[in-house]
């Protein structure tokens, strides 16, 4: 639904993106991470025709972004970062004046606008000007008209920016609800989001890709361990001796607290379950064993790993080869 | 083409902002007053003259309260069309509406005649309304009125207002700051109204080429009850050349790779 080749973008002397390449199935919600200024508003706004690439190509739904830019505009709902909205309308009147530019029928507006506000939960604001509307009411206006044609893609720049986390949970649903139909990307520099909502992830930092497939996928990549919480009302130094001792433990981390019982996190090969043998050691040794409990890799852990990995080489000059992209 | 859309969204704009309301509003303030003198000037000649047997032969309605009533509605006009047309492109450019609209499946040609028809309108209800002038002429002094020249006079108005809205939309796409398309739109109209003068010094051709270029030179032939292919052409000429540039504006958005 959207396949992105080698795309460049320019401004005077400094590259916002370069060589970026993904491509987004149909149904699929895509997000785009990265930390801010990586190049994610760029690549959107080149996605949604706003501005055109200094070079690679853009295809949504089958057709080129700048040769075929009407055909693009015609099946896309797109949300910039910044929410522009006009705030001198009412939110009905505004949403009709969208459905009218973007072609929905003057007989099934009505009931679309309808529809939407109910789904975007922007009813009850329907007669207010949108200058007077609150942070969380204007993001869901923004969405309301980005989904008021029923587009096949929707191109969403940080969409659930600045809301409260209730009106985020919302927003999430909603977005999750249009997977399917739509095919969605969206952008976030809120990590959990991208687990919460999407299938697929590309990572962006300074203007290129640094990884992209599925999140469990990704996850798996770069975190080849599996990592265990242990909490043993022991001696200390006898503990992480006996944790040493179990075979397949490759790092074992202190988290005790000055006083307190022995903590640590041990780190085991993926796919090793070493959770017997601490419970086997703790009984043996009549140990009290107070918790004992497997921690998943999270997708903050890979981005940090990528991105610190990244500057890392930077720094030492070294070829991105331990970063290289998955697809 | 969906220019409709455009058309209503402005026109809601400009009325459901102040906008519209005070331009309306300061604008027949002053145009109100320039006729109240006119006009009342007009009747103190009139009463000298009825004294005089051999006088008021040449005191006419058209000549003496139309003509200058029409030429000191240009430069009110002057002055305000930059505020009417300043908004339409540098507030979308500055709040980031653009970004929204140049991706709604419409051509940029569909948002400037939109924008542009929008303005217009505007204007036509600001000399619409003055039509209360010739009005009153007719009705409450029962002074005689020539239909023809009022109706050219009206003709020209709306082709040099015209012709002023497609250069404050031409300055308006050019920046993101209102005020700044205001003054610059002031300026370009400034200088085309006052360029004829500079042609008393210029010998031949150019002097002829300055003469042509001047607002001033194509304003006064309307109110006289005159149609001169010569002065529509002038105004229809800028106004499609302003426009034309405004589109080119709006494009070169694309262009930049």
């Amino acid at each position: 639904m959207i396949e992105v080749q080698n795309l460049t973008k320019r401004y005077g002397a400094f590259t916002a993106i370069r060589d970026v390449s993904f491509s987004v199935a149909p149904g699929d919600i895509v997000g785009f991470l990265g930390p801010n200024g990586a190049g994610k508003s760029t690549t959107m706004r080149i996605l949604s025709c706003f501005m055109p690439a200094s070079s690679g190509s853009a295809r949504v739904a089958g057709y080129d972004v700048f040769r075929e830019s009407m055909e693009v505009r015609r099946r896309i709902g797109y949300l910039p970062e910044s929410v522009p909205l006009y705030s001198d309308m009412r939110v009905a009147p505004y949403l009709d004046f969208v459905a009218e530019v973007k072609g929905v029928p003057r007989s099934a507006r009505k009931r679309r606008i309808g529809e939407v506000m109910d789904r975007c939960l922007i009813a009850d604001v329907q007669n207010r000007l949108i200058r007077n509307l609150s942070k969380g009411y204007r993001q869901r206006v923004g969405l309301a008209q980005a989904i008021v044609s029923d587009p096949h893609v929707l191109i969403l720049d940080e969409p659930t920016i600045g809301l409260d986390p209730r009106q985020i949970a919302e927003i999430r649903s909603l977005i999750k609800s249009l997977a399917g139909e739509h095919t969605v990307i969206l952008s976030t520099h809120i990590l959990p989001e991208v687990s919460m909502v999407c299938s697929g992830v590309v990572i962006i930092n300074q203007g290129a890709i640094v990884a992209q497939g599925p999140v469990d996928r990704l996850v798996e990549e770069f975190f080849p361990t599996a990592r265990v919480e242990v909490e043993i009302a022991g001696p200390r130094g006898a503990v992480l001796e006996g944790l040493r001792a179990i075979p397949g433990v490759l790092r074992i981390d202190d988290g005790s607290l000055a006083g307190e019982t022995a903590r640590f996190m041990v780190e085991s090969a993926r796919g090793r379950d070493v959770r017997g043998e601490i419970f086997q050691l703790a009984a043996q040794q009549k140990w009290n064993l107070l918790e004992l409990r497997p921690v998943g890799m999270t997708l903050e852990e890979v981005f940090i790993r990528i991105v610190a990995g990244e500057e890392s080489e930077a720094v030492t000059g070294k070829p991105e080869t331990s970063t290289e992209a998955v697809s | 083409m969906r220019i409709w859309p455009i058309y209503k969204k402005e026109l809601r704009l400009y009325f459901t902002s102040p906008v519209a309301w005070v331009i309306l509003t300061i604008f027949l303030a002053i145009a109100g007053l320039f006729f109240y003198a006119i006009f009342g000037n007009f009747t103190r000649v009139s009463m000298q003259m009825a004294m005089n047997p051999m006088g008021g032969r040449d005191l006419n309605v058209t000549d003496a309260v139309l003509r200058p009533l029409f030429a000191n509605l240009s430069v009110i006009l002057l002055l305000v069309m930059p505020l009417v047309t300043m908004r339409l492109f540098a507030e979308e450019r500055r709040s980031g509406t653009i970004e929204l609209l140049l991706t709604y499946p419409v051509r940029d040609g569909a948002v400037l005649v939109g924008k542009y028809l929008a303005a217009l309108t505007l204007y036509g209800t600001m000399i619409a309304a003055t039509l209360a002038y010739p009005a009153i002429v007719l009705w409450v002094a029962r002074a005689n009125v020539e239909w023809g020249p009022l109706l050219t006079g009206y003709i020209g108005l709306l082709l040099m207002g015209g012709m002023f809205l497609a250069v404050g939309l031409l300055a308006s796409s050019l920046t993101e700051n209102q005020i700044v398309a205001a003054v610059v739109t002031f300026g370009i109209l400034l200088i085309f109204w006052i360029i004829g003068w500079t042609a008393e010094f210029a010998t031949g051709t150019l002097g002829v080429v300055l003469t042509h270029l001047s607002i001033l030179e194509h304003n006064d032939t309307f109110a006289k009850g005159v149609l001169d292919t010569k002065d529509i052409i002038y105004y229809l000429n800028f106004t499609f050349l302003a426009l034309f540039l405004t589109l080119r504006s709006l494009e070169s958005r694309r262009w930049n790779g």
